[in-house]
């Protein structure tokens, strides 16, 4: 469908008419409003740290919708913070590494 | 200047010209709804996104979204706004998403690298359509026994559409493809948030690409595609599952070798044996990349822990499906397994489609197990027991709906 109406044409004349060509060749988008994110962190020591490196690439409901209980320990959380940062690039440095994985088992596997 | 977007809302699409800007605030969640599937940890907010009804919300960024499985029970082909929604990466959907200036590059061991506009499609190539369903690899993780890590699906990651669009094989053909091509690789337009993260990217074996049944689809179900559903333009793989679906559909490129980006060579891989299990909580040996869907029937028709009228005739219904030879038998039990009867299959839609089966039953006063198998065309079944592998996919145990008749 061209974007662009005859009476600009007419009106104002070549000038008109160039820009308007080039508005015809505009990108023309489709803009998607997502509905606001309300998923948040559970509160616990870490959780600004776990907030600004987790919370860059996904909403916390990645992690709050994880299984709990038995087998979903430290060893859990510190292979999904490894994967993260080997496997998905997360720049995460050390030190905080080590915070999130604290922050994670502390919070989230007890199953509470 | 002129700003013209097409704005979408909750609940419908609407034409906003001029203005430059948005009209509205962020959508909320419907008040508290939430539903809770059967699992620990399963409560899930009920959240409407733009084109879509209310879906059990498994992840917000990016989003990932449910089809309540009472959606399931209202007809063979479930709505465009019901439909589940998976996504991987940072950035989805995409921005800048625009049917007019969309193109799809074809590129790698051809003769003609094409560029292909939506127009190119709807008018260079014969349209085609089929009804096929699609089905998250990951469908049904959270009944996983153990449980696994990955996303928590309940049975509603999983949907039937009839798809219009144009076989891959057409469009492969017009570019020439050259010889010792060995894959396809699909790249779509959503994308990582951080540079180091692999990128999304699809193979699938030069002779399937060819197929003639792999295709691009722009149409689902009579209607443009849904954003969250890949519009403007997907990959459609008739009887394989979602993951090669590739949404928002931009490069597809032909190569000579084995494809080993992230998504293939690493995730989305099963055990490489005949039940693509090992033995619960074990480790695989070697692995391969997921395939063709496994058989599985579902009843949608009482619904699990509902009362029906004792002594009276019910009737039992539900859908069932497999990864493209067909749905030739579908049995019933009442008697949680001990003697099963034939169902009564509805309009075959195509191999690739749900399959409608229905029976008639008469309950006494109690309660009751109900259970549901289906046989393909090459007699694959399902297991009585569930099988197991580390990623959580492809389950397909024989399903079981608790009844009390009174």
């Amino acid at each position: 469908m061209k974007r662009y109406r005859s009476i600009g044409l007419a009106t104002f004349g070549a000038l008109a008419a160039i820009a308007l060509l080039a508005l015809a060749v505009r990108a023309n988008p489709i803009s998607y409003q997502l509905p606001e994110e309300t998923a948040a962190f559970k509160p616990g020591p870490g959780v600004e740290v776990a907030q600004a490196n987790c919370g860059a690439c996904h909403s916390a409901d990645y992690i709050n919708t994880q299984p709990r209980g038995a087998g979903f320990g430290r060893e859990f959380w510190q292979a999904e913070v490894n994967k993260m940062i080997k496997v998905m690039g997360a720049p995460i440095n050390e030190q905080d590494a080590a915070k999130i994985v604290d922050y994670l088992t502390a919070t989230y596997a007890s199953g509470s | 200047m002129i700003d013209r977007r097409r704005v979408l809302k909750g609940g419908g699409a609407a034409l906003l010209f001029g203005g430059g800007y948005l009209v509205g605030g962020p959508l909320r969640a419907l008040g508290a709804e939430t539903a809770t599937l059967p699992f620990d940890n399963g409560e899930r907010p009920l959240v409407q996104y733009p084109q879509k009804r209310p879906l059990l919300r498994l992840t917000t960024r990016p989003p990932q979204l449910e089809t309540p499985f009472s959606v399931l029970d209202e007809g063979v082909i479930t709505p465009n706004d019901a439909f589940f929604v998976r996504y991987h990466l940072t950035l989805a959907p995409p921005d800048g998403l625009d049917p007019d200036t969309h193109r799809i590059a074809v590129r790698g061991k051809v003769n003609t690298p094409l560029s292909l506009s939506l127009k190119d499609l709807k008018t260079g190539f014969e349209p085609v359509e089929i009804v096929a369903v699609n089905q998250c690899s990951g469908n049904s993780r959270g009944l996983f026994n153990p449980r696994v890590a990955g996303g928590q699906l309940g049975n509603g990651a999983m949907g039937n559409a009839r798809w219009k669009g144009v076989p891959l094989k057409a469009i492969l053909d017009k570019a020439g493809v050259q010889e010792g091509a060995q894959q396809v690789t699909f790249d779509g337009l959503d994308g990582p948030a951080v540079d180091k993260t692999p990128d999304f990217i699809k193979a699938l074996e030069i002779d399937h690409a060819l197929d003639g049944e792999v295709m691009i689809a722009y149409e689902m179900n009579g209607a443009d595609l849904p954003v969250l559903n890949g519009y403007p333009v997907r990959l459609i793989v008739p009887g394989y599952y979602g993951t090669y679906w590739v949404k928002h559909l931009s490069d597809i490129n032909i190569i000579d070798t084995v494809f080993d980006g992230f998504w293939m060579k690493t995730a989305y891989r099963i055990p490489a044996n005949a039940c693509a299990c090992v033995p619960p909580g074990g480790k695989p040996g070697k692995t391969v990349p997921i395939g063709r869907f496994d058989v599985r029937s579902f009843i949608t028709n009482p619904a699990d822990g509902a009362t029906v009228k004792a002594g009276s005739d019910t009737l039992v219904r539900g859908i069932a499906f497999d990864g493209g030879y067909g749905i030739t038998q579908v049995t019933l039990s009442t008697d949680g397994g001990q003697s099963w009867t034939a169902a009564k299959l509805g309009e075959d839609l195509g191999k690739y489609s749900f399959r409608a089966w229905q029976a008639m039953v008469r309950l006494e006063p109690g309660t009751h197990e109900l259970k549901v198998r289906a046989v393909n065309w090459i007699g694959q079944s399902q297991p009585s027991e569930p099988l197991w592998n580390p990623p959580g996919y492809m389950r397909n145990v024989v399903e079981t709906v608790h009844v009390t008749a009174a």
